[in-house]
């Protein structure tokens, strides 16, 4: 673009509404959304499922589906109407204007063709012959920081790992350098490490070149990282606008204020108090609303919000916000009472459950994939043991193994109140069945969508309590209610069911039998923000009043922590570190716990220093030599990590951690006093 | 599918109430879809000649009239007359019994054995699957067609011979289906909290997977019922189905085809017409079934 | 390589399973010592399989006259219509099930989809019926008989093949066609198509270089597994055009209780199965980069 005139802007979006067309009724998913983004901005869309982000994303590429239109406005990108652009014989200035990566970089990819192809294609279309495209692909990948190009190349989508078929990606939609860039949440199903990764790998991209970015999020951590202006979306329309640090700081509409109050910040805990919710759902997307869409759920809520829809109210500083009560957003009364819970009474000094010298190996097409190394836990009557790991990690298959789904190898020992526990549920007592139960991730799986509530958990209960007839069902009301679940929903599947009230069913199930212990495999992340805080408060509540301990796996560290009284960290089926929260959280720590930490966005945009792994996470079916962390240690000693595996030693009382580094020395490398951000990253 | 570029639907919290049970959301889909009309129509309307045809043709399927033989149509004989001067209307609307019920028991049979099948094989995985999968494989290496041709040769020509014959023949083919739809569903984690809590096979089978395993089933059974006429109404014409002087589409072609380079051509094209709308009619519903499902 | 993938396809023993009640209906049918049927089961299987081993396929209890010759001829005609039925059957197919995913929900789509359920609701004795009395009778354009005068060319062996084909190029149209047109739409709805269009490829190329190439080969799959079903279709269109096929012959065998021969032309027709799915398996590999490289 050699144009002696300034540069339009990259996109400007005005008044746009798009419809779907559902069996004959039009249903609007985006209304009156306007936004621009200048040359070389980076700007955010956040919001929960369902709030139009990514019809709008597709909207901008001239994408939709076969049922969805654009009812109204209209979209300019780099100064041209995108409808302009629909036309094949625009394709090539299209591919130059704007291009878009999108959530599962596995699916982006054409599985039958190599990478070298598929990346020289968008140089082909642009008028380079065979040589020359394969040259610039090769220096596309290059600039994406893949260290072997040429290699990489020759393979094909399904050999490389996610983080490497992302940058794939990215490296494509960059390639013919387009005005914009749409960033459709790219680093969602990555793990921490490798999100980080990518994300450091778009903001330094972002110096090279004057692409703008619309960055599209749930995780309002990514967005406050990566953007300059943020945008916040509530059922299809745009709430509150501007940068995003004041967005984030101060917001000016009662959905972010609530949206921000959802979160566990770092320095939560659950004996402090019980997270801010918002209440009610999003409103059916065939309901007509007559005033503001959010008027239901707004605890300021005045008749006119019920009566006439809020503009965009200018609030100063390029900020905007769609709230007729913009200047008292910040005075949102708490949904739930701030007051602090009781203490956890002392746990016992007695461990409930004590797994020793669990190891699992699973043969995956000849050869051996070691899931689990000797690792030893144990977890007291009524605490929380936080379970964190990237995947790879073994932590559902260390959960698998109490539960007594998956036989750990030979010598491993599991005991119950000290009493053996066998290795298959079958073969254990009632007793040892009903205190052993598992809240699952997604309740869309874990529950028979052709029960009734009243049959998913009655069965539960006859089958673990022993309960018949009456007495069930008084017991089944009781149950339910302890999860706020009305009595009216128990007549009603799991479809007609929102996530959140699905997954108080099915911890409704796993309490029927009055569990010692749960297993919560990451039973927030398919939540979003806001309903995640509430299933965190009913755990913690539940937990005070059964006094039943959790191991809580999470990926995401601010809920771990808000939930956790201690914390083990796994790698590669290696235990790393054990220790108290507290004890885990702050320095000194091991390297890879410290890195773990650094890669997670905060919301407050405090940049704390990352600290950056180098390379992908390796294959359990070929961990390394040594400490199996060392290919990736920033604080790697010395020969001594290739060759001698570190013993995992109490360093301090309650303690462990698994490291050549001696625990003063990492006391110094690591600075001791980090501000104590807040930590998001709300859902997987 | 990907999602995608599908057709999608605008989603929002689903609050209790707003949203209908899957069963609603499949009736209301069929009842705007021309092709399942269209072919409920047929299928009723063969129905009701299958209950009825002996007594609604204007005359009896098996009245021969030796003065009018190979008349063409006309007033008195709308599809005029065959060989042996019966009223070929009445034996059509008469021929759609043996066929139906035949094809109807045949499918029966096949869902109910497949349905067993699939989901002891699909939910136990191991030596079981393993033994009955090459089963299978083994039947489904020779042609139904010619499978049937060798069973009732073995066994001799008769309705109930062919209607078990099919029916076993189908059963390992709805067992693959049920088989498939079975080891995607026990992935779930359903299936896991039910052996969590220590709930038997069959409770798991049964009370578990059975239903959410129900749609591809039902599917299966309505594809299944149009092919099982096309092969009934095949094996009649090889004549190794329901024997003469039993009206029935197959058998009155084949019976009358060699008249037909002498011009006799309504003795044949009526009964074909009669096979080619009841399997059209039924593919029609069970193709709109398939997509009212997805 | 073959050995190993044929012993993963090869059902246990199907000489065993589908052989083995049939030998037995035949030692009590015939009696006949000297054909050796009242010898114990295995016996006369182990003799039966030696002898195949051997080439010696048995001598056929009708005609008195070893199976094999017979077999062959029958074979090499089947193979003609077949092939007839295939070339004229699989390229239409799915370029029109490619067709109709292209213009998924507007008229061409709904055209061919209405044709495809049709085809596939035509029994092929039904459709044949009707091809007799249209072209064969009415318009008296094509000779009834499939079997051509003796001593013809191969142009007027075609001819005589057209109206046998069609039948069993009808079924098998539906089933290509439905699968063709299936993948290709779940492939225009990958997430990869949209990459390959935001690229500014042209429609021609992302269709030719990202969609056909994924989306057709299950459909590989299909054209095999639906070889074996023709032999199926044969077994009736033989019998309807008079053409001395292995359809007919297992017909005829079967009716007459011709033993030795239908369990030789039964073999026959499984054998052509395996080999059909053999090849579609290796076929299958090859073309994907995902099963080609795992089993290296």
């Amino acid at each position: 673009m050699s144009s002696p005139q300034p540069r339009p802007d990259a996109l400007v979006v005005d008044h746009l509404d798009i419809a779907y067309t559902v069996r004959g009724n039009l249903r609007s998913a985006v209304r009156d959304v306007s936004f621009r983004i200048t040359p070389g901005q980076a700007y955010g869309l956040v919001g929960e499922s369902g709030c139009g982000k990514s019809t709008i994303a597709l909207a901008l590429v001239n994408y939709l589906p076969r049922n969805g239109a654009v009812t109204g406005g209209s979209v300019e990108i780099d100064g041209t109407d995108v409808r302009s652009l629909r036309d094949e014989s625009h394709r090539r200035r299209r591919a130059r204007t704007v291009s878009m990566v999108y959530q599962d970089a596995s699916r982006s990819l054409n599985p039958s063709m190599r990478i070298g192809r598929q990346v020289a294609e968008v140089f082909t279309v642009a008028g380079a012959d065979r040589r020359q495209a394969a040259e610039r692909a090769e220096q596309a990948l290059a600039r994406v920081r893949i260290s072997d190009p040429a290699g990489v190349m020759r393979r094909y989508p399904h050999q490389l790992s996610g983080g490497m078929q992302q940058r794939v990606v990215i490296a494509m939609a960059l390639a013919a350098e387009p005005a914009l860039l749409i960033l459709d949440e790219p680093t969602t199903g990555l793990d921490a490490t490798v999100e980080a990764e990518v994300l450091d790998l778009v903001a330094a991209l972002r110096q090279e070149i004057s692409t703008a970015l619309l960055f599209i999020s749930h995780n309002l951590g990514v967005v406050a990282r990566m953007c300059d202006r943020v945008g916040v979306l509530y059922a299809g329309e745009l709430v509150e606008q501007g940068p995003a640090r004041e967005v984030f700081t101060a917001p000016r509409h009662p959905y972010t204020v609530g949206l921000l109050r959802c979160i566990p910040r770092r320095d939560h805990l659950k004996g402090h108090g019980v997270l801010d919710t918002i209440p009610g759902f999003l409103p059916a997307p065939d309901a007509d609303v007559t005033g503001c869409e959010f008027a239901d759920r707004c605890a300021l809520a005045e008749d006119r919000c019920r009566t006439d829809p809020p503009p965009m109210y200018p609030v100063g500083d390029g900020r905007g916000s769609r709230c007729h009560l913009h200047e008292r957003a910040h005075e949102l009364p708490r949904s739930t009472p701030p007051q602090a819970r009781r203490a956890p009474e002392a746990v016992a000094a007695t461990p409930l459950l004590q797994a020793t010298g669990i190891s699992k190996t699973f043969r995956s097409s000849g050869a051996d994939v070691h899931a689990l190394t000797n690792v030893d836990i144990e977890i007291r009557a009524g605490e929380t043991l936080g379970l964190v790991g990237e995947s790879g990690s073994g932590k559902t298959t260390l959960a698998r193994v109490l539960l007594g789904i998956v036989e750990a190898d030979a010598g491993a020992e599991v005991a119950l109140d000290g009493q053996p526990l066998a290795d298959k549920t079958h073969d254990r007592s009632r007793e040892q069945i009903k205190a052993v139960q598992i809240v699952f991730q997604n309740p869309d799986s874990a529950l028979n969508r052709r029960h009734t509530v009243r049959r998913l958990v009655g069965r539960a209960l006859s089958k673990l309590s022993g309960l018949r007839g009456s007495t069930r069902d008084q017991r089944l009301l009781e149950l339910t209610r302890s999860v706020r679940l009305a009595d009216r929903y128990l007549d009603l599947r799991p479809g007609q069911l929102s996530g959140g009230l699905k997954q108080r069913v099915a911890i409704a199930r796993a309490f029927a039998g009055a569990p010692r212990l749960v297993v919560c495999d990451e039973p927030t992340s398919a939540l979003d923000v806001s309903v995640q805080a509430a299933v965190l408060n009913l755990l913690a509540e539940l937990q005070g009043k059964e006094q039943v301990a959790y191991l809580f796996i999470s990926h995401d560290l601010g809920v771990i922590r808000y939930l956790s009284d201690r914390i083990c960290v796994l790698y590669l089926g290696r235990v790393l570190e054990l220790g108290s929260a507290e004890a885990v959280f702050s320095a000194p720590h091991h390297p890879y716990t410290e890195a773990l930490l650094s890669a997670v966005p905060t919301v407050d945009g405090s940049t704390n220093e990352r600290i950056k792994l180098d390379g992908e996470i390796p294959s359990p079916a070929n961990p390394p030599s040594g400490c199996v962390f060392h290919t990736r240690c920033p604080r790697k000693v010395g020969e001594i990590c290739e060759t001698d595996e570190p013993p995992l030693v109490e360093q301090e009382p309650g303690h462990a951690i698994r490291c050549h580094i001696p625990l003063a020395e990492l006391r110094t490398m690591q600075k001791p006093e980090r501000p104590a951000p807040a930590a998001i990253e709300p859902v997987a | 599918m990907s999602a995608t570029a599908a057709p999608i639907e605008p989603s929002g919290a689903v609050d209790a109430g707003s949203a209908s049970t899957l069963r609603r959301e499949v009736w209301r889909e069929l009842r705007h879809s021309r092709s399942f009309l269209i072919g409920m129509t047929i299928v009723l309307v063969w129905t009701v000649c299958a209950v009825a045809g002996y007594h609604i043709g204007p005359y009896t399927p098996f009245e021969q009239n030796l003065n009018a033989v190979n008349t063409a149509p006309s007033g008195s004989h709308w599809f005029g007359t065959d060989q042996v001067g019966r009223d070929v209307f009445s034996r059509v609307i008469a021929g759609a019994r043996s066929v139906m019920l035949v094809a109807f028991a045949a499918t029966l049979l096949g869902t109910i054995l497949g349905t067993v099948l699939g989901l002891i094989t699909g939910y136990l995985r191991g030596w079981v699957d393993e033994s009955l999968s090459r089963l299978i494989d083994a039947l489904l290496a020779l042609p139904v067609v010619v499978t049937a041709v060798l069973v009732v040769a073995a066994l001799g020509p008769s309705s109930i011979t062919v209607a078990l014959c099919i029916g076993v023949i189908f059963a390992p083919l709805i067992a693959r289906t049920v088989r498939t739809a079975v080891i995607q569903e026990r992935e779930l984690d359903y299936i896991t909290a039910a052996r969590l809590r220590d709930e038997r096979g069959s409770y798991i089978m049964f009370s578990e997977l059975l239903p959410n395993v129900m749609p591809p089933i039902m599917v299966e059974f309505t594809v299944r019922l149009g092919y099982a006429i096309f092969t009934v109404a095949s094996l009649s014409f090889l004549g190794l189905g329901i024997q003469l002087p039993t009206p029935d589409w197959g058998l009155d072609i084949s019976q009358n085809i060699s008249v037909v380079s002498a011009g006799y051509w309504w003795e044949v094209l009526f009964a074909a017409a009669a096979i080619a709308s009841l399997v059209i009619g039924i593919n029609l519903v069970a193709d709109a079934i398939e997509k009212a499902m997805e | 390589m073959i050995v190993f993938l044929a012993g993963q396809k090869l059902p246990g023993d199907p000489g065993r399973a589908i052989l083995g009640p049939l030998a037995q209906e035949s030692g009590v049918r015939q009696l006949d010592h000297k054909l050796g049927v009242d010898r114990p089961l295995l016996t006369q299987y182990d003799a039966w399989v030696t002898n195949l081993l051997h080439g010696d396929l048995g001598t056929s209890y009708e005609y008195n006259r070893p199976i094999a010759p017979m077999i062959r001829t029958a074979l090499a005609n089947s193979l003609k219509l077949a092939l007839v039925a295939f070339l004229m059957c699989v390229p239409l197919s799915i370029l029109a099930g490619v067709v109709a995913a292209l213009s998924y929900g507007n008229w061409p789509d709904r055209t061919i989809s209405v044709i495809g359920l049709s085809a596939l609701g035509l029994p092929e004795f039904v459709s044949g019926v009707f091809l007799i009395l249209i072209f064969g009778i009415w318009l008296n354009v094509l000779p009834l008989d499939a079997t051509p005068p003796p001593g013809a060319g191969p142009g007027t062996q075609v001819y005589h093949l057209i109206m046998p084909a069609i039948p069993i190029t009808l079924v098998l149209f539906g089933y290509i066609m439905r699968m063709a047109r299936a993948g290709t739409i779940a492939v225009l709805d990958a997430d990869y198509t949209r990459t390959a269009v935001l690229k500014g490829l042209p429609r021609r190329t992302v269709i030719l270089r990202h969609v056909l190439p994924n989306a057709l080969l299950p459909t590989i799959t299909v054209v095999a597994t639906q070889v074996g079903y023709m032999v199926g279709g044969l077994v009736l269109v033989e019998y309807l055009f008079h053409y001395q096929g292995i359809g007919a012959l297992t017909y005829n065998a079967a009716t007459n209780k011709d033993f030795p021969m239908l369990e030789a032309a039964v073999l026959v027709i499984g054998i052509i199965y395996l080999v059909c799915t053999l090849v579609a398996d290796i076929a299958y590999t090859l073309l994907n980069p995902r099963l080609r490289l795992a089993a290296d």
